[in-house]
């Protein structure tokens, strides 16, 4: 009998998953936003910082952004894992890539604290 | 019977089902959206600056250019949030035997098309 060893980094299941409970808040999120923003009394700056201004506007965006940018790297890591074949670049991409959405990360709660 | 392998490989030939046209458009829309992050944030941060920001954002969104790229991202968008939903129902083994497959490949595709037109003549 062939002793089979499961191997790799393990990390398969996990992201799997996530990527789907990721994808279902973003989508109650962005239902909810919608629906907020279609029903606002008037559109103006003023109502507009109101509404980012409000704690629970803002946490839950926040909860958004961190699904969002957890996806978009499962997505994104995956893209380069079925097409960059060259080991040195493709680690560079994925730090290009770790990089840029941490960047993304501090740059929206910035906006939404300043807000 | 052996086949000749490989069959085409040339992108530009391979006639694609309707289920793979809408599995590369959602990682194309995917892609397409992650590029998009830090132009959406330009525009996130220039509404909540000031009131002249919030009326330079309307200006800008107003430019045919500007706004057909926005209806270009709420596709992706759209399109991405579908395609997600049947790859969901896919997981549950809802809808994997072929014609239902085929008939949901259908409905994501035609669906976030018609959306992205409301959306667009709306906002045009």
């Amino acid at each position: 009998m062939v002793k089979r060893e499961v191997v790799g980094a393990h990390y398969g299941l996990r992201d799997w998953l996530a990527q789907r409970v990721t994808a279902v808040i973003m989508v109650v999120y962005s239902a909810v936003i919608l629906s907020v923003i279609t029903a606002l009394p008037r559109m103006d700056y003023w109502q507009w910082k109101v509404l980012w201004q409000t704690p629970v506007v803002r946490y839950a965006t926040v909860i958004f952004i961190v699904c969002l940018l957890f996806h978009a790297w499962v997505g994104v890591r995956n893209i380069f894992m079925d097409y960059i074949k060259d080991p040195a670049l493709r680690l560079a991409l994925y730090v290009l890539t770790i990089g840029a959405l941490l960047w993304y990360a501090v740059w929206s709660i910035q906006i939404l604290w300043s807000a | 019977m052996s086949r000749p392998r490989p069959k085409y490989l040339n992108l530009l030939q391979i006639k694609l089902p309707v289920p793979g046209l809408v599995s590369i458009l959602h990682r194309v829309s995917g892609a397409v959206l992650f590029l998009f992050i830090p132009f959406l944030l330009v525009l996130f941060e220039l509404t909540l600056e000031s009131p002249g920001g919030f009326l330079r954002f309307k200006s800008v969104l107003s430019h045919w250019a500007v706004k057909l790229l926005v209806i270009g991202l709420v596709w992706a968008y759209l399109h991405h949030l579908l395609a997600g939903i049947r790859h969901l129902a896919l997981d549950l083994d809802y809808g994997t035997g072929l014609p239902a497959a085929r008939s949901s490949s259908q409905a994501v595709l035609v669906t976030g098309i018609v959306l992205t037109v409301i959306f667009g003549v709306t906002v045009w």
